[in-house]
C-alpha cells in the first residue's frame, strides 16, 4: 500500500483506472431504462446483468452518482424489522451486505458494530420484545436487552439522559447491525453493472414517459428520445413526478429528513445507538466522525434545506445520551427527500402500467435495501412478476387495505 | 425563525403550529367501490407544486387552510374553512 501510495503522489495523471466508461451518447433503443443512479438503480442494472444476462440496459441520473439517497442516509444496515414481510426482506439484503466487499471486489468499509434501539418506557420495551419474537422467530439476531448490560458495552452513555428525558429501561439489541461506506455501495454496483454491459448516463433528465394502450412504448430525457418497453422508477424524493409522467397515483408524499456530522475523535463508540423517542441515531464512521440523524421534518416539503431548529435539538438530545459530547463541534448538516409511505413500507414492483416498475417509497430505511431491492426488481423486470419477497409491497395492497404497517422503521413516529 | 399566518391570530412561529395533511373534500363511500376507495383513503397529490393543507395553531386550538407551494416551502394564502372550500 505504501509503495502505491507513492506511486500514486509522484504521477502526473491519474494512475487508477476510472470506475466505469464514460457513454457519450444515448442508443435509439434499450432492453430496459432504469431512473435514478442511486443505489437502488445501479444495483438493478447490476442483477440484471449477473442474474438475468439482460445488458442493453441504460441508468439515468439528473445529477451525479449516489448524489440523492444514497449519500445522504447514515449508512446504517440492519434486519430487526417488525413484520414478517419486512424482517425477511430486510434479512436477505444484510446477507447480501455481509458478502458484498467481495463479490463486487470493492471495499465497502462494511462494519458490523451492534444496534441498540434504546426504551424509554415500559411501553416502548414491550414494542422491542415484540421486535425480538419476531426477529427470533425468522432466525434474526435479536434480543431485548437492559441497562446493566447496555452501560456495559457503551460506558459513555447516560442511562438517566441527565433527568432531561424519560431513563431507559432497555433496548433491542441486534449484534449484526453495521455501517457501510454509502457512496462506495453505488461506485461499485456502477463498476460491475458496467462490466455487465449497461450504460451510465449522468446529467441525464427524464422529461417524460411515452405510454400508448397502457403500456410504455419509451423515455423523453432531456438529451433525446430513447425507446424502450421497460422502465424502473428508482428515484428517491422525485417519485410523485414520475409517476405523474405516466398519469399514476401513489399515497407518497415526500418529508426531509436531517442529519449531521461532527468533527472527527478518536474511536470510542463501538455501536449503533437508537433513541426513537430522542429522535437520535449515531454511530461512529471510520473516520472518527459522529454520524447522526434524526426524524423527519414536520411537515411535506420537496427539498433538500436545512435548519438551525434541527441542528439545536438534535445536539440537544445527543448531550441528553452522551454528557461528554458538549465542546464536540458540528461539521455539517444536511437533508435528503423520503418518499413517505402511510405504512412505512417501500411500493415495489409492477404496476397498473405494462413496463413500468416501481422501486419507490423508500422513506428512511431505504439504504439497508440496496442490495436486495437492486436484486428482486432485476427479477421483477426480466419475468415480468413480482418476486416473492416484494410481493406484500406492491402499491395496489392500498386498494385492498393490506397495508404492512411496519413499526420497526427509523426515524418515524408510529 | 419560520412564520405562518394564523387566519384568527396573525403571524406566529411555526413551531405553534401543527401540520395535517393535505386537504380534499371527502367523498362518500357509499358510491365508490373497493378499489376506488382504497384510492380515496391512502392516495395523495405528492408531486411538486401548490397544495392546500390542513393546519392547526395549537396554542388557541384553530384548524385552517393553508395553500402552500410544497417545493418553494412558500405560504401563499392562509383561511379559515367554509363549506365553499370543498368545491374544487
Amino acid at each position: 500500500m505504501p509503495h502505491r501510495l507513492l506511486k500514486f503522489g509522484f504521477s502526473d495523471h491519474h494512475p487508477e483506472p476510472r470506475m466505469f466508461r464514460e457513454v457519450s451518447q444515448l442508443k435509439p433503443e434499450y432492453d430496459a431504462v432504469i431512473i435514478g443512479g442511486g443505489g437502488h438503480g445501479l444495483a438493478a442494472a447490476y442483477y440484471l446483468g449477473k442474474d438475468h444476462g439482460i445488458s442493453n440496459v441504460a441508468v439515468l441520473e439528473q445529477g451525479y452518482l449516489g448524489g440523492g439517497g444514497t449519500g445522504r442516509n447514515t449508512a446504517i444496515v440492519r434486519s430487526n424489522y417488525l413484520t414478517p414481510e419486512g424482517a425477511r426482506f430486510y434479512q436477505a439484503s444484510v446477507e447480501l451486505f455481509q458478502d458484498l466487499s467481495r463479490e463486487l471486489d470493492y471495499n465497502l468499509f462494511y462494519s458490523e458494530r451492534g444496534h441498540f434501539t434504546l426504551a424509554h418506557s415500559p411501553a416502548s420495551l414491550r414494542t422491542q420484545r415484540w421486535r425480538a419474537e419476531v426477529n427470533q422467530h425468522l432466525g434474526i439476531d435479536s434480543q431485548v436487552v437492559y441497562p446493566d448490560f447496555i452501560q456495559s458495552q457503551i460506558p459513555q452513555i447516560d442511562l438517566t439522559c441527565g433527568g432531561h428525558q424519560p431513563p431507559i429501561h432497555g433496548a433491542l439489541f441486534h449484534p449484526p447491525g453495521a455501517i457501510a461506506r454509502h457512496d462506495a455501495v453505488a461506485w461499485a454496483y456502477a463498476r460491475g453493472a458496467d462490466r455487465y454491459g449497461a450504460e451510465i448516463h449522468q446529467q441525464t433528465a427524464v422529461t417524460d414517459i411515452e405510454v400508448r394502450d397502457g403500456a410504455v412504448i419509451g423515455v423523453h430525457t432531456d438529451r433525446g428520445y430513447i425507446k424502450t418497453r421497460k422502465v424502473l422508477s428508482a428515484v428517491a424524493g422525485w417519485t410523485t413526478h414520475i409517476t405523474k409522467m405516466v398519469g399514476l397515483t401513489t399515497p407518497l408524499v415526500i418529508y426531509p429528513l436531517q442529519a449531521m456530522v461532527t468533527e472527527p475523535l478518536k474511536p470510542w463508540l463501538n455501536h449503533i445507538v437508537v433513541s426513537a423517542s430522542l429522535h437520535v441515531y449515531v454511530s461512529q464512521s471510520s473516520r472518527g466522525e459522529l454520524v447522526a440523524g434524526a426524524s423527519l421534518d414536520p411537515y411535506e416539503l420537496i427539498s433538500s434545506r436545512s435548519t438551525l431548529d434541527f441542528a439545536e435539538s438534535m445536539s440537544g438530545h445527543l448531550i441528553d445520551l452522551f454528557p461528554c459530547l458538549p465542546q464536540v463541534n458540528v461539521l455539517r448538516q444536511w437533508a435528503g427527500m423520503c418518499d413517505m409511505t402511510p405504512d412505512f413500507s417501500p411500493i415495489m414492483g409492477l404496476t397498473p402500467i405494462s413496463g413500468f416498475y416501481l422501486d419507490s417509497g423508500w422513506g428512511t430505511w431505504g439504504f439497508k435495501a440496496t442490495p436486495i431491492s437492486g436484486k428482486t426488481m432485476a427479477f421483477t423486470l426480466a419475468n415480468n412478476r413480482d418476486h416473492d419477497l416484494i410481493k406484500a409491497f406492491n402499491l395496489s395492497r392500498f386498494e385492498r387495505c393490506e397495508l404492512v404497517g411496519e413499526k420497526g422503521a427509523a426515524s418515524v413516529g408510529h | 425563525m419560520k412564520i405562518l399566518n394564523c387566519p384568527l391570530n396573525g403571524p406566529r412561529p411555526i413551531q405553534e403550529f401543527h401540520y395535517g395533511g393535505e386537504f380534499h373534500p371527502p367523498l362518500d363511500p357509499a358510491e365508490l367501490n373497493d378499489a376506488d376507495w382504497g384510492q380515496e383513503v391512502h392516495h395523495r397529490h405528492g408531486e411538486p407544486g401548490v397544495k392546500r393543507e390542513w393546519w392547526y395553531h395549537t396554542a388557541s386550538g384553530t384548524w385552517f387552510i393553508a395553500e402552500r407551494d410544497n417545493l418553494k416551502d412558500h405560504v401563499i394564502q392562509t383561511y379559515l374553512y367554509t363549506p365553499e372550500c370543498g368545491n374544487d
